[in-house]
């Protein structure tokens, strides 16, 4: 009836998972018990799960996003605890725990902090930059989010019911296959990416097509925002890489369940292919992430200085240069499986020349400040902590492209130290950045700037003792994943280690309390003419938060920089007083499909990781239908009627007036 | 265990690599760095002796020069990176003293086998060789994946079932030092740590005798108890009952370890027992 699951499968007699597990449902419950007992549900159902308006699902994914890390570092911080005391001793936590932990970080960091977070941002300001109404498939847009979440659900799922994968964030086989890991945790890992997976590459075909079909009058490309430019990149990587990542886990999923040989040890099957089709995957992956925390950089840089972003075509070559190369470089990852030296030294040059690009991306933005009026507020503070930060993890990535020198790191806490170091110091900081940046926008009010300061000097001075002492316990041999160690030497590193984690997580205290005080203090803070940073891109021109239609008139655009041009010139020539000619505006309806949707895939992935049949064809029957009933739909468009427009634009257009009559 | 401490030719010409890498990015970088922050504090809003000029967003010389400096480092390293990847190729043979030895290297769950074919002897979890000669080893698994490596020797490589990697090394300075396995392979990885013994020519001589009269003799039977899954098994020695062992494992001849136990196996979670 139940597959494989039984009470076995809760780990009654693990305090660690059972606490945290307990506590986590008791939030969950008072939670959802505060929204019903509020009266809050029908609002929340109203205008967040059924919606399709791309800026309140921007808000989802990075919140998912931001819910998630914070699972994510406590298991940082309990891996770091865990290598600061097991010299000669296995520490705290068992082989089986410690193993699940690291393979859950990785997991949950890559692909439900990582991706939700540049996700979120892409959703929430690409269309507003584009000077458009919305992505160009919104219903798909919530599809995408839901199933995303059900990933990070059933990631979650695994710590109380059964347990996660042992087997690194990536799943190599063997030891993933059926032999060496019989559990259900590689079943989570697999379904939970599957599920998530799809969610990811319909949102990128969404905003591939988005940037590719819907810009406002004048938009050309050559005048899209740096950030439009990287969400195109990087979209592009994910509907190219990430259906290899799903056939690559299908083919684990059919050795797995139906005994196929794709990557068994017998019959035929072949372990390096893995390598080679995941890597084929990750290695743009880590592009995908790092590309729009690139554009983000790119906006705040040169907002933040007064001027345009410097070498604004040689960025967009730089950043084609990047998505193209990004493909041709996966082999690095292995160059220790003993390919000849002609394939090591190709794929090690290849992987080099990518640094190029990126190298001119950072003078570019050096350049950019270079005669500028530079202000310190917190998103350029990210941006300059990511220059400096990132041109170390550069350096060493650069180094272990040199296959010699990878024969003495791969795989050591060198390697995880450079990872984290690009992955913490770029796409992380770049994630901050714009969350902080657009923030105002998304939701009427600034953050508080002091707390956003404390929790930046936190997060790097924390990210440098944290991780420049692993750069130096690789150097001393470390390699990664070791649950105890026998080496004195190591020591000193690994607790150095646990104090910058420890300063992390001051940080992200920081960044609760700078989300909490920002809110009560929300009037103090408002943000009434919609462009509180003096902005340059047409997100800046509509209200904050800007109404369902973004722009009552589809802005007309005339060069690089739109709403800084709009700004001289209303500054040269006052504002334009005429009463522009208002017209209705369709919409899309809100629609439950994707949470409906979402909530179907969760029983058959979590059906399928137990082998319960009948709950697997219940939930694929119910996801299917979910969606013949959307395809059937009579109305699928809502009409703003033009006096709403006026009505909502004109109050926004008098904030903008007065500020500025003010400043003149 | 430092890398920058090598003790033999392959790991001193790959921390000499790595070390001129990082000097000629250093070079680079640094002044970048000092550019980044002493731009960012001259032009800031509240220096009133910065020059402000709003609309500066192209000049062709700064582009070329800001294409050229990486450009030409990545050639630079381009050319380091070839060059090192011909010469320090894992399986291209290294020159010695001495007679060559050959070491066949099995990694089971969770420790170390080191067959010497010629000298028709065995060892767990210990490695002993002479000093000067160069090592030639071929590597396979048992089971999963595992990566052979000995920091202060250099250059890890892969062990993987069914397949033969290919590693030459050289110790130059007798003493002991430690080798691990350097990709997870499951719960008892971290005790795939192994100790490297470099004894002069003569000592070598005397352990393989030690070792070929071992009461403990290693064959298909005593290799398939062996295979199970297990850790702190010590270091022992084995007198070589069948010098094709390494092929049997590596042609699949004998198959691959069977992983968990059956009893652990019918287990759903591993925390239920």
């Amino acid at each position: 009836m139940f597959g494989k699951l039984s009470w076995s499968a809760i780990p009654i007699d693990q305090p660690i998972p059972l606490v945290t597990g307990a506590v986590v449902l008791v939030v969950i419950a008072a939670v959802l018990l505060w929204v019903v007992v509020r009266g809050h549900l029908p609002y929340l159902w109203r205008e967040w799960i059924t919606s399709v308006d791309h800026k309140r699902i921007g808000v989802m994914y990075t919140l998912l996003a931001c819910v998630m890390l914070l699972r994510g570092f406590a298991d940082a911080l309990m891996m770091r605890g865990q290598q600061a005391v097991a010299l000669h001793s296995q520490g705290y936590l068992p082989p089986e725990h410690y193993n699940q932990i690291f393979s859950a970080h990785g997991t949950i960091m890559i692909f439900f902090v990582g991706m939700p977070f540049v996700i979120g941002l892409m959703n929430l300001v690409v269309p507003l930059q584009l000077g458009v109404r919305d992505v160009a498939f919104p219903t798909l847009n919530s599809v995408g989010f839901w199933l995303t979440a059900t990933g990070a659900l059933l990631v979650n799922i695994s710590l109380v019911v059964g347990e996660f994968a042992r087997t690194g964030w990536l799943p190599y086989p063997p030891l993933s296959e059926m032999t060496y890991s019989p559990g259900v945790g590689v079943d989570y890992y697999l379904w939970s990416l599957q599920i998530s997976g799809v969610g990811t590459l319909v949102a990128g075909i969404n905003l591939v097509t988005t940037v590719l079909k819907l810009r406002t009058r004048g938009m050309t490309y050559l005048r899209m925002p740096m950030f439009c430019w990287t969400t195109l990149a990087s979209n592009l990587l994910i509907v190219a890489a990430f259906p290899i990542l799903t056939a690559t886990l299908a083919m684990l999923i059919l050795d797995r369940y139906l005994g196929f040989h794709f990557f068994t040890n017998e019959a035929g099957g072949n372990v390096m292919m893995f390598m080679n089709l995941i890597w084929a995957w990750g290695h743009p992956e880590v592009y995908i992430l790092v590309l729009p925390a690139f554009g983000i950089f790119s906006e705040v840089v040169s907002t933040f200085s007064g001027k345009p972003l410097f070498g604004y075509r040689s960025m967009v070559l730089a950043t084609m240069a990047i998505c193209v190369i990004s493909f041709m470089v996966w082999l690095h990852h292995f160059f220790t499986m003993g390919a000849g030296p002609n394939v090591n030294a190709i794929f090690g040059i290849a992987s080099m020349i990518i640094a190029v690009p990126t190298g001119v991306k950072i003078y570019n933005w050096l350049f950019t400040m270079y005669m500028g009026r530079v202000r310190f507020a917190t998103p350029m503070l990210w941006s300059i902590g990511f220059m400096v930060t990132f041109l170390i993890g550069g350096l060493t990535g650069v180094l272990v492209a040199v296959p010699p020198a990878d024969f003495l790191l791969h795989n050591s806490l060198f390697l995880v130290a450079h990872f984290h170091n690009v992955i913490i110091g770029g796409v992380l900081f770049g994630a901050f950045a714009g969350y902080t940046y657009w923030f105002p926008k998304a939701f009427g009010f600034r953050l508080h700037e002091g707390l956003g300061k404390a929790a930046f000097w936190c997060w790097l001075i924390g990210f440098y003792v944290a991780f420049m002492p692993l750069y130096a316990v690789g150097l001393l041999g470390m390699t990664r994943r070791m649950q105890h160690y026998d080496v004195p030497e190591w020591r000193p590193w690994l607790l150095v280690a646990s104090l910058g984690a420890i300063i992390i997580l001051i940080g992200i205290v920081c960044q609760i309390a700078q989300l909490v005080v920002s809110i009560r203090n929300r009037a103090e803070l408002r943000d009434r003419t919609g462009d509180p940073w003096d902005g340059r891109s047409l997100e800046w021109a509509t209200a904050s938060p800007p109404p369902v239609f973004n722009f009552a008139i589809a802005p007309d655009v005339s060069g690089e920089d739109a709403y800084w041009a709009m700004k001289q010139r209303a500054r040269q020539q006052g504002m334009d007083d005429a009463r522009p000619d208002y017209r209705d505006i369709e919409m899309p309806r809100n629609s439950p499909t994707g949470f409906i949707c979402a909530f179907f895939a969760t029983i058959m992935g979590f059906a399928l990781i137990w082998h319960i049949w009948w709950m697997v064809a219940a939930g694929a029957i119910g996801a299917f239908a979910t969606f013949v009933v959307f395809a059937w739909r009579d109305h699928d468009e809502y009409v703003i009627a033009a006096a709403d427009v006026a009505r909502i634009d004109q109050a926004n257009t008098a904030e903008r007036r007065a500020l500025m009559s003010g400043a003149a | 265990m430092n890398i920058l401490d090598p003790q033999g030719p392959i790991a001193a010409a790959e921390r000499t690599i790595l070390v001129d890498s990082v000097a000629i990015m250093l070079a680079i970088i640094v002044p970048t760095i000092a550019a980044i922050l002493g731009f960012a504090y001259w032009y800031r809003s509240s220096n009133p002796r910065a020059q402000y000029q709003p609309d500066w967003a192209y000049s062709g010389r700064v582009e070329l020069v800001v294409w050229a400096i990486p450009a030409l480092t990545i050639i630079l390293l381009g050319g380091v990176a070839w060059i090192g990847a011909h010469q320090l190729d894992p399986a291209r043979p290294v020159e010695g003293t001495g007679q060559p030895v050959r070491i066949q290297v099995v990694s089971l769950d969770w420790k170390w086998l080191f067959i010497y074919p010629d000298q028709r002897v065995a060892s767990l979890n210990a490695l002993t060789v002479p000093v000067g000669s160069p090592l030639q080893f071929e590597l396979t698994s048992s089971s999963v994946m595992n990566a052979f490596f000995i920091p202060q020797l250099g250059s890890m490589i892969y062990t993987m079932n069914g397949m033969v990697t290919r590693l030459q090394l050289r110790a130059d300075t007798e003493g002991t030092y430690q080798g691990l396995s350097a990709h997870f392979s499951g719960d008892g990885f971290p005790d795939m740590m192994f100790d490297v013994h470099v004894v002069p020519q003569l000592a070598f001589t005397d352990w393989v005798g030690k070792a070929a009269g071992s009461s403990q003799a290693l064959n298909a039977e005593s290799y398939g108890k062996l295979a199970r899954q297990s850790v702190g098994d010590g270091q022992l020695i084995y007198r070589l009952d069948d010098p094709l062992l390494f092929q049997a494992v590596a042609t699949q001849h004998i198959p691959a370890a069977p992983g968990p136990s059956l009893d652990q196996q019918a287990q759903v979670s591993p925390r239920s027992h």
